[in-house]
């Protein structure tokens, strides 16, 4: 199973959203000169959305910055993007965002720091989704010619 | 400017040393979000207007007058009264963005108004916000806390229930009419005002939590069931309000849900868990829709049989991004 690796700025509504899901999962640092994460392997990322009102600085620049290496990008499979309703139609855009530079799924929507019910649905949606990952991943290593 | 006296010397803003990022990530952020209400068409919809039953009308204009209100405190009191509390000058200067635009929100009514009502039919409303007791109790609520020897952290949490739990008995009206396809530009104004709302609770929550995390455990408890106890009794009033308003058009229940809703999401501002379990904040899909219109729902997570396309990842470039 996959792990998740997640950014929350100072606010910490994407660190206590993680926190309650108790799920394995590493941080991307808030400064740009810490050290980034090491991806174990496949990961989700989750990402809050801080576009402004014509959409631009949706997806925070450490994002960015980790995804822009190859390596950590590979191995990227979806996103799960936070935000807030009450920014219309750019209500988390950032998952839309990654999703397409990286054209993996987006897999979930919350707001905030997420609800009981955002909680359940990623947790089975997560389990779900490795499960649905390994099999591809068998599948494709039984296709390919050795 | 506020802690300096005569002694020490007198020190202009440097927006080049930043003692927190998050002050020039909220003042970018308003400031490109900068509006007026003369951006909108609001005359297109005179036609729609004129579909309501008079009590629609009335019930209208008066969810506006009370919304006015609130705009009105916070453009006069409490931001003004948050800036005395800031603890950089970025701070301060972003919260004299937050008091006009609240004076900016105040007087969208009333262009509302002047588009869409008669004289009469505004003077009347703006009398009954006078004389209607839970609007002026809830507004006395707040005040109480703007008071000038009040805690600049109960201040905060007052403030966070204001912008994001407050104003929702009224932002519900013109999201349903939307949803009717009626006041639709009326709606896009007030989404305008959603969104800056919802920055505003944002950021005064931001600030709650950092003055609340240098404080002792024991302080910290104290004002945790302080914020419960206000949101407990803004809650009573809110929902006589509510019901008062919109008992007559059969949309109370729904409108409660509403306000449960953004009461969690209020208490998530201030960095607390939610009051209010899923059942209760069970919104209706279409005043959702309304609030975020055109934005698709990639639910997989949700649905049932999705099968996922896996693709493979592209080069990206720092500019791709728009850094």
């Amino acid at each position: 199973m996959g792990r998740l690796i997640y950014y929350s700025s100072a606010s910490g509504n994407t660190a206590r959203f993680i926190e309650k899901l108790g799920l394995p999962a590493q941080r991307i640092p808030i400064s740009p000169e810490a050290e980034m994460p090491v991806p174990e392997g496949p990961f989700v990322l989750v990402t809050p959305s801080y576009a402004d009102g014509l959409g631009r600085g949706a997806v925070a620049k450490q994002v960015i910055r980790f995804l822009n290496d190859p390596e950590r990008r590979g191995l990227l499979r979806g996103v799960i993007a936070s935000g807030n309703r009450n920014f219309g139609s750019l209500y988390a855009c950032a998952g839309g965002l990654v999703a397409t530079k990286c054209n993996v799924p987006v897999l979930y929507r919350f707001e905030l720091a997420g609800t009981e019910t955002d909680i359940d649905r990623v947790r089975a949606g997560l389990a779900k989704f490795w499960g649905t990952e390994c099999s591809t991943c068998t599948q494709m290593e039984q296709l390919t010619p050795a | 400017m506020n802690h300096m006296t005569l002694k020490t010397p007198l020190r202009a803003i440097n927006w080049n040393r930043l003692q927190d990022e998050k002050d020039l990530e909220v003042w970018n952020r308003l400031t490109v979000n900068f509006w007026l209400p003369e951006k909108v068409p609001l005359s297109n919809d005179v036609q729609s207007w004129a579909t309501l039953t008079p009590a629609e009308r009335e019930l209208t204009i008066r969810v506006f007058t009370g919304l006015t209100l609130l705009d009105t405190i916070q453009n006069t009191v409490g931001a003004p009264a948050l800036m005395g509390d800031a603890r950089t000058p970025h701070e301060e200067a972003v919260l004299s963005n937050v008091a006009f635009m609240e004076a900016v929100h105040a007087r969208s009514y009333s262009s509302i108004f002047s588009t869409l009502c008669s004289t009469p039919e505004v003077d009347a409303a703006f009398r009954w916000s006078e004389e209607n007791q839970h609007l002026q109790a809830k507004a006395r609520l707040i005040l109480h806390e703007y008071n000038a020897g009040a805690d600049p952290l109960k201040r905060k949490i007052a403030s966070v229930f204001l912008e994001s739990f407050l104003f929702y008995s009224g932002f519900y009206l013109p999201m349903y009419w939307s949803s009717r396809a009626k006041l639709t530009n009326t709606a896009d104004l007030i989404r305008l005002i959603i969104r800056d709302e919802a920055v505003h609770g944002y950021y005064i929550g931001y600030k709650f939590q950092r003055g609340l995390e240098v404080l002792p455990e024991s302080e910290r408890a104290k004002l945790k069931d302080f914020a419960f106890a206000l949101l407990f009794d803004l809650y009573e009033v809110e929902a006589k309000y509510t019901a008062e308003l919109y008992d007559g058009i059969g949309l109370t229940e729904d409108v409660k849900n509403f306000l449960h809703y953004n009461a969690n999401k209020a208490l998530q501002n201030l960095g607390y868990e939610a009051l209010f379990p899923p059942q209760a904040c069970e919104v209706n899909p279409a005043i959702l829709a309304a609030l975020s219109p055109d934005s698709e729902n990639h639910d997989f997570f949700s649905g049932s049989g999705s099968s996922y396309v896996i693709g493979k990842a592209v080069a990206t470039e720092d500019d791709d991004w728009n850094f």
